[in-house]
């Protein structure tokens, strides 16, 4: 207990998880020649960027009290939009698959904000109906891309770096100035942290809720265009189990379940920790299976960590 | 008895009657929605309220029934599983694996044994540890599927003397003309029920589900009865890999993905609550057997079995909207 108490306030302003990223990035290097490249790093960014995406709207609504477990479905919704209506031309298309997120999004936020039933339910639920939409929508057919400035946009670069690696870095910037320097943001941290209080301040409560959501719907909608790009298609299968990647990378982060604490630098660590973990350990020809076991390891272990480092934690009330 | 007297035993009589009939109504309400499907489908199909396809629900709906039984001990206790369904593949993996290697009843043996010790783990790391059981079971559901995948080397495993096996009993079998797995189901919710309604065990799972603090302050030993929670949980998941792998007499490595989330939706449907502290396996029952039963009416009357999932969004986020509209008398929410 001692040692990771002073260990933390060594590096007093560096979050934990980053130590996490430096550690194992020292590490991979040593293991594989292959690693500290900086076409591997272009890699690895742009293979967290669909992750990273979604993580950046999940913060919001895990600082703010809640858990959206429909992003994956989503994701495969807008990318099923995406591709399917380019015969209608890419900004219709395009329009259609964010405007979706949106719209989903706001309605999750808006059953959250006028029922009151818990948002983990509300997700759940829509998590399986909206997975019944992509279904309805494809008729279980994969989609091609058939305009191929839509593929070609996902191999492009940006001076010599991935233009959706760009997309992601310049979102995370814009998302870090919002939950740190505006009205919103500090809002957000209030209502996570307690929603009644909040409400007697005079903080409208539901509205931030909504809004939030429709953050992570566009962000997940920005996600499935994003990863439809890569591939130049769309299933209907797609994005099964990311809101799981998600919430860990997030937790990773140290955003709190219970709400009221969390950064987006944070999270960014996270994303980047498990796009690392996957990467090396591809390199080290460990086969994929091993990196599942890993990472559930590697999140016991933070738990426990953050548990001895900061008491508090372990009151923390379920869901 | 003067008349008075009488008008007035029967009038408190009638009183009695209505409020006990009003309060049947509010804390039964997901029994007049299941009533009210039966209903409305078998309008539309003939073939829907016959026996024989009552049976292929029940039976069908089993599987994730006997599950649910499990996480709702869980659930009720404050706690959350996510990780049967990674724990369903693996034990099925398990136990169909190792029968032809070293004989059924080994292989079962084995396979609840590892099952067990995966609750064992999960319990001690949340009971003992008092981790948050969200990301705990998060964290289980991923790595159990990375065991599965390097005990397998992602391939898929199968029984190879399919019909010479007595292992076919737990999916095929039939008892008195009612199918093992519903018997198995029926066994499990009747003793679970039993135990979270009739003895003290069960009165403490509540404790500590409502109210952790006050529990623990009256004495009962909360980490060892969060443990047990998670016991019972597993060894449900070791009974419905059972099933699973008696009945396919194979299994993927990835049977059991997103069965977590159909039980979580069995149980909320039910109207347990994610709170803790209330519920009960009977709900869990309805709420399972709804799924299923909609699931069926939706294929009989011809619809793609994907319509289900839209129609379960739709009447899980309205059985619990009524439900906590009920308790605060109120259909909206007063904040801002």
């Amino acid at each position: 207990m001692v040692n990771v108490k002073n260990i933390s306030k060594v590096f007093g302003g560096i979050q934990p998880i980053w130590l996490f990223v430096i550690a194992i990035t020292v590490f991979f290097s040593f293991m594989s020649e292959y690693f500290l490249t900086t076409g591997n790093f272009m890699n690895i960014l742009v293979q967290t960027s669909t992750i990273g995406l979604i993580a950046l709207g999940m913060t919001y609504v895990m600082i703010n009290g809640n858990i959206d477990l429909s992003v994956g479905a989503i994701l495969a919704l807008s990318a099923a939009l995406a591709v399917d209506l380019q015969s209608y031309g890419l900004p219709v298309a395009l329009f259609a698959a964010i405007s979706a997120g949106i719209l989903l999004g706001a309605l999750n936020g808006l059953i959250v904000w006028k029922t009151g039933v818990n948002s983990f339910i509300v997700t759940l639920g829509a998590m399986i109906g909206i997975r019944g939409l992509v279904f309805i929508y494809t008729k279980e057919q994969s989609f091609y891309a058939s305009d191929f400035a839509f593929s070609d946009f996902g191999i492009s670069t940006i001076a010599s770096i991935p233009t959706l690696g760009v997309i992601f870095l310049v979102c995370c910037l814009i998302m870090h100035l919002v939950l740190t320097k505006t009205g919103h943001g500090r809002n957000t941290f209030a209502v996570g942290g307690n929603r009644e209080a909040a409400a007697d301040a005079g903080i409208r409560v539901g509205r931030h809720m909504l809004i939030n959501f429709m953050i992570v719907g566009f962000f997940a909608a920005l996600a499935g265009i994003t990863l439809a790009t890569q591939m130049g298609a769309a299933t209907p299968n797609l994005g099964r189990d990311y809101e799981l990647w998600t919430i860990t990378a997030v937790v990773l982060g140290g955003t709190k379940l219970a709400g009221g604490f969390g950064s987006i630098t944070g999270t960014l660590g996270g994303v980047l920790a498990i796009g690392i973990l996957r990467n090396g350990m591809n390199l080290m020809q460990v086969p994929a299976f091993y990196v599942l076991v890993i990472l559930g390891a590697i999140l016991i272990a933070v738990l426990i960590i953050d548990q001895k480092v900061n008491r508090k934690s372990g009151q923390e009330v379920n869901v | 008895m003067t008349p008075i007297e009488q008008a007035e035993s029967i009038s408190s009589k009638l009183k009695l009657n209505r409020v006990s009939l009003k309060n049947f109504l509010t804390t039964q309400g997901i029994l007049i929605v299941f009533i009210i499907c039966l209903a409305g489908f078998s309008m539309f199909s003939d073939r829907f309220l016959s026996e024989e396809n009552i049976m292929t629900v029940i039976r069908q709906a089993s599987m994730i029934g006997i599950i649910a039984i499990g996480v709702t001990v869980v659930i009720i206790g404050g706690n959350l599983d996510l990780s049967v369904g990674s724990m369903l593949s693996f034990a099925t993996v398990l136990v169909v694996d190792l029968h032809d290697k070293i004989g059924p009843t080994n292989a079962i043996i084995v396979m609840f044994a590892m099952t067990l010790l995966i609750g064992a783990i999960n319990g001690l790391l949340i009971g003992y540890m008092k981790l948050n059981s969200l990301i705990v079971t998060l964290a289980m559901l991923s790595a159990i599927q990375g065991i599965t995948l390097i005990y397998t080397g992602g391939q898929n495993v199968d029984i190879a003397n399919q019909d010479a096996t007595w292992f076919a009993v737990f999916g095929r079998g039939f008892v008195g003309g009612i199918a093992v797995p519903i018997l198995m189901f029926a066994v499990l919710a009747l003793c679970v029920h039993f135990v979270m309604r009739y003895t003290s065990y069960g009165r403490r799972i509540f404790a500590i589900g409502g109210n952790p603090t006050a529990a623990v302050y009256s004495g009962i030993r909360k980490s060892r009865c969060v443990f047990t929670t998670y016991m019972i949980s597993a060894f449900s998941v070791g009974c419905a890999a059972l099933v699973l792998g008696s009945r396919v007499m194979g299994s993927q490595n990835n049977v059991g993905q997103g069965y977590e989330l159909l039980v979580l939706a069995g149980i909320i449907l039910g109207g347990t609550s994610l709170m803790g502290g209330a519920g009960s396996v009977w709900k869990t029952v309805i709420g399972v057997l709804i799924l299923g039963f909609i699931q069926n009416g939706l294929l009989l009357l011809g619809y793609p079995y994907y319509t289900q999932w839209l129609v379960t969004w739709v009447i899980i986020i309205v059985a619990v909207w009524l439900d906590l509209a009920n308790q605060r008398k109120r259909l909206f929410t007063s904040h801002s």
